[in-house]
């Protein structure tokens, strides 16, 4: 246990004290508790940037399990620590915000425990170096997201919600465990740098694969890629500070993260490239163009978001290239520069945005686009800042998001210098993909600031407007100045932050030495790019009426949302229909389903064993025993066809006492003395239970013949003689009774050699069994007796 | 002799099973009954038939019977009747609380209080 373990595990141990405080203390605002949390992470976080920068990793370990090498290990490079910083970071924004935003009548409680739990997770995903403690803190960032998202656990959406993304991002998680499983299957070890060591032997496993395509579906159902993107839009339900933080700036970015840390061990397949970056490009134009249709805020932002990352993922794609074209490496490091540079632009605007998008939320009391507009001279200060972070959204200079957005263009057009696979011949294709996913990113940034800010008041809104106070705005601020002081002075970030990260992903050693530039001249095709796109955007906007039109195509029966939810209830329906076909309740159709199980695999044991049969070693046959056994088979007869119970009743004691004949003749004294014993008893028995049961004559009717029942029986009874018959022949060693036949009076003092099995051999046999018997008799006396009435109490009746 | 045995058995088993299969309780009972005598010829037979004398120390018998499943059958017989008598009772209980022997209609369906 180092500083580092303990600064993952602060906040749970936080959450403890809080959880248990804070009915305490009711007077001040439980997020100033929460808020040291955060800022002291973070300010420990800036003491390991020199380190990292110049190039050093962190390494500490923890045994947790260490028999199956689960430890707790902390690695720290560039990239863990700029995902490190960007949680701790903007959590202390979010815990500030949500101050603001959430009033005291909530369950302020609850929600801190909660992001408490989800700040430990995601650090713990990012800063590990075990996978096994990574998918414990994964699995556990998606319970945390799940609580978070129903914090408002009365609504039926936010319920909705809540389980559409535990269902998404579980069904990926278990899907990401297997793919370490088997990636761990192949290198021996758990640990992320051991797997590094064996690239080699990854790239020639059978199994890898497997690996790549189970660990990408981790990724992507986190990350929201398409198509399951799904459970991102649905997650909007959960209060606005969740939806900053979680829901664009940290969890959605832990598929990210993955990608981006096993990029070094797959970039050598093709799958592993082409899923990355195809996927990426379709997410980012998909949700940018369903972007547009939105009407709800947090939803353009909920796909504004999805559209981001699958942009980030694209470029994570076109890095993986440089290992395959090894001349134009160079080219490709930009590309994850270009990445990570964008993972924190998008952190900073996007988070200041849902941030915003609350605070509009919070002093109007609506999210819907129609009923919004004109709050332009109201919100003076929330207006500057959403035309900033929109504006760097759209990658318009001179803020961060042009930066990042140009250094992706100019990835995608240097696409076509990769020697990979088909890549030369569509590269065409890519830029055109990144071009159009821009244009809708900016079509829909203009509606988001045209829609708030500019046009009509509107006078309906369900509160008066009016500027949300200080507190609610820091957060905000804190990150529209980083948007600011990004795109004005990117390279303060290229050294220290950036240039690390990068290298964390390409697994280098040899510094990058990255300077952003503003300015690439005036043949660098990116510029046209964002020329073209600032053009068409524009233009786009302006004629959206004539256009919008599209999105009415198939617009609730095609979509994946459509697919989710029949598929659930399909799935219900069918398990439901299975069951009920097989479970019907009645007793008769479950000895049918037992008796037909033992019939047929008694039948394939009979197949599949080679049976001998002798007769040979049978004693002789005699008259009398087979008139008694001729007795039996009428009395059997009797009882199968009678209608009558009095009938069937005195046949089966029939039965019983031929039984005791044989045993008689068998050399059974003592059994034949018992079930004689027992067959009177069990008679009169029978006769007594008679009398209680139905006098009605229903019953009395002659038994229908149910063939399905015949052959059920012929089929058991025909498996038991072959297997008696075959097991009698089939005899592989003599009888331990030699030893009672010869010691019974020696050891034991007994000449019955039956009872002294019983009492002295196999004595203990006998003590349960009187136990069985004494149950039994408990049992008849407390049925006959005790009577539970409806109302749950006990009484004896007066007469048994 | 042995194998006329275990065919009588197993045609009592058959026969239980059929008896099973059926509507009313008491053929069930009856069924699982006459299972069990099945069962008890078929354990009996394994051992061996007419193999010796009775199992009782005698100084003129050179060979006997096996006593070993002998002594487990009596354990069976002994514990099968407290299960058939248990199994009685239920079924008059059922008989008295439900209304009915048929085992289709004991569904299960809660009735109304009142």
């Amino acid at each position: 246990m180092t500083l580092i373990h303990f600064a993952i595990l602060l906040p749970v141990i936080a959450a403890v004290f809080i959880g248990v405080l804070y009915r305490y203390y009711k007077d001040v605002h439980l997020g100033w508790f929460v808020l040291p949390v955060p800022v002291l992470i973070v300010a420990y976080l800036f003491t390991l940037i020199p380190t990292v920068s110049s190039n050093q990793v962190i390494f500490e370990s923890m045994q947790f399990m260490p028999r199956i090498g689960m430890n707790f290990d902390v690695y720290i490079d560039g990239l863990s620590l700029l995902f490190a910083i960007l949680i701790s970071g903007i959590g202390a924004l979010v815990v500030l915000y949500s101050i603001g935003y959430l009033s005291h009548y909530e369950k302020l409680g609850n929600f801190y425990v909660y992001l408490l739990i989800f700040m430990t997770a995601m650090l713990g995903v990012v800063l590990n170096d075990n996978v096994l403690m990574l998918y414990l803190f994964w699995e556990l960032t998606s319970i945390s997201s799940f609580l978070l998202i129903a914090f408002w656990f009365n609504r039926e959406r936010s319920i909705y919600g809540a389980q559409k993304s535990m269902l998404i991002t579980m069904f990926g998680g278990f899907l990401m465990l297997g793919g370490f499983i088997s990636l761990s299957l192949i290198t021996d070890t758990f640990s992320i740098r051991g797997m590094m060591e064996q690239i080699p032997a990854i790239q020639e496993n059978a199994l890898a694969p497997l690996a790549i395509i189970l660990i990408l579906f981790g990724a992507f159902t986190k990350s929201a890629q398409f198509p399951f993107y799904v459970w991102l839009p649905d997650a909007m339900e959960a209060p606005t500070p969740v939806s900053a933080y979680l829901h664009s700036a940290t969890m959605v970015k832990a598929g990210l993260y993955v990608v981006a840390r096993f990029t070094p061990l797959f970039a050598f397949s093709e799958l592993w490239v082409w899923a990355i970056l195809l996927i990426g490009l379709v997410t980012l134009v998909w949700a940018a163009f369903n972007a547009v249709k939105q009407d709800d805020l947090k939803a353009v932002l909920a796909f504004s978001t999805v559209s981001q990352l699958g942009l980030i993922m694209s470029l994570l794609g076109i890095g993986a290239l440089g290992v395959h074209s090894g001349a134009s490496e160079q080219v490709f490091t930009i590309a994850v520069v270009a990445a990570v540079f964008h993972l924190i632009n998008h952190a900073t605007f996007k988070g200041a945005l849902f941030m915003i998008i609350g605070i509009v939320d919070h002093e109007t009391g609506t999210r819907s686009l129609k009923r919004l507009g004109g709050l332009m001279t109201i919100m003076p200060i929330s207006f500057t800042m959403t035309v900033i972070t929109s504006l760097s959204m759209a990658g318009i200079p001179p803020f961060n998001g042009f930066l990042s957005k140009e250094l992706f263009l100019e990835a995608m057009f240097s696409i076509s210098e990769a020697d990979f696979s088909v890549l030369a011949d569509v590269s065409v294709l890519f830029p055109i993909l990144a071009i159009v996913g821009s244009i809708f990113t900016l079509v829909y940034s203009i509606i988001l600031i045209r829609g708030i800010f500019l046009g009509k008041t509107q006078p309906e809104t369900p509160k008066e407007p009016k500027e949300a106070p200080m507190l609610m705005l820091i957060s905000p601020i804190v990150l529209t100045v980083l948007v600011i002081v990004f795109g004005l002075f990117p390279n303060i970030l290229s050294g220290t932050i950036i240039d690390p990260a990068a290298m964390g992903i390409l697994n280098t050693s040899e510094p990058l030495n990255t300077e952003i530039s503003h300015w690439h001249g005036w043949d660098s095709p990116a510029l046209w790019g964002t020329v073209a796109i600032v053009v068409i955007g524009a233009l786009m906007y302006l004629f959206r009426n004539t256009w919008m039109p599209v999105y009415r195509f198939g617009n609730k029966i095609f979509t994946i949302n459509n697919l989710y939810d029949q598929g659930l209830m399909y799935s219900r329906l069918g398990a439901e229909k299975i069951t009920d076909g097989y479970m019907s309740g009645y007793i008769r159709s479950y000895l049918v389903y037992i008796f037909t199980g033992f019939a047929v695999l008694a039948v394939i044991t009979m197949i599949n064993t080679d049976m001998t049969f002798e007769w040979d070693t049978a004693s002789a046959i005699t008259i009398p025993e087979v008139a008694i056994m001729l007795i039996i088979l009428a009395a059997l007869i009797a009882i199968l066809v009678t209608a009558s119970r009095m009938v069937s009743i005195i046949m089966f004691s029939v039965i019983g006492f031929s039984l005791s004949l044989l045993f008689v003749f068998f050399r059974a004294v003592d059994l034949a003395l018992t079930q004689l014993a027992v067959e009177a008893i069990l008679t009169s028995l029978f006769l007594l239970a008679f009398f209680h049961l139905p006098k009605r004559a229903r019953h009395e009717e002659r038994k229908r013949f149910r063939l399905n029942n015949m052959i059920i029986s012929v089929a058991v009874g025909a498996t038991s003689i072959i297997f008696g018959i075959a097991a009698y022949s089939n005899r592989l060693f003599d009888s331990i009774s030699q030893f009672y036949i010869d010691n019974v009076y020696d050891l034991a003092s007994g000449g019955n050699m039956v009872n002294v099995i019983l009492v002295d051999f196999r004595g203990m046999d006998t003590l349960f069994e009187t136990l069985v018997f004494g149950l039994a008799g408990l049992g008849v006396f407390i049925l006959l007796r005790l009577r539970v009435n409806r109302k749950g109490e006990n009484e004896f009746e007066e007469h048994a | 002799m042995e194998i006329l045995v275990i065919i009588l058995a197993g045609i009592l088993i058959g026969a239980s099973v059929y008896l099973m299969l059926s509507k009313s309780l008491l053929r069930i009972i009856i069924g699982t009954g006459v299972l069990s005598h099945g069962i008890l010829l078929m354990l009996l037979t394994m051992g061996g038939l007419k193999r010796g004398g009775i199992p009782v120390l005698d100084d003129s018998v050179q060979s006997y019977s096996d006593p070993l499943p002998q002594a487990m059958l009596l354990t069976v017989i002994v514990i099968t009747f407290a299960l058939t008598a248990y199994m009685l009772v239920i079924a008059i209980r059922v008989y008295k609380e439900l209304g009915t022997d048929n085992v289709e209609n004991m569904k299960g369906v809660p009735r109304d209080d009142d």
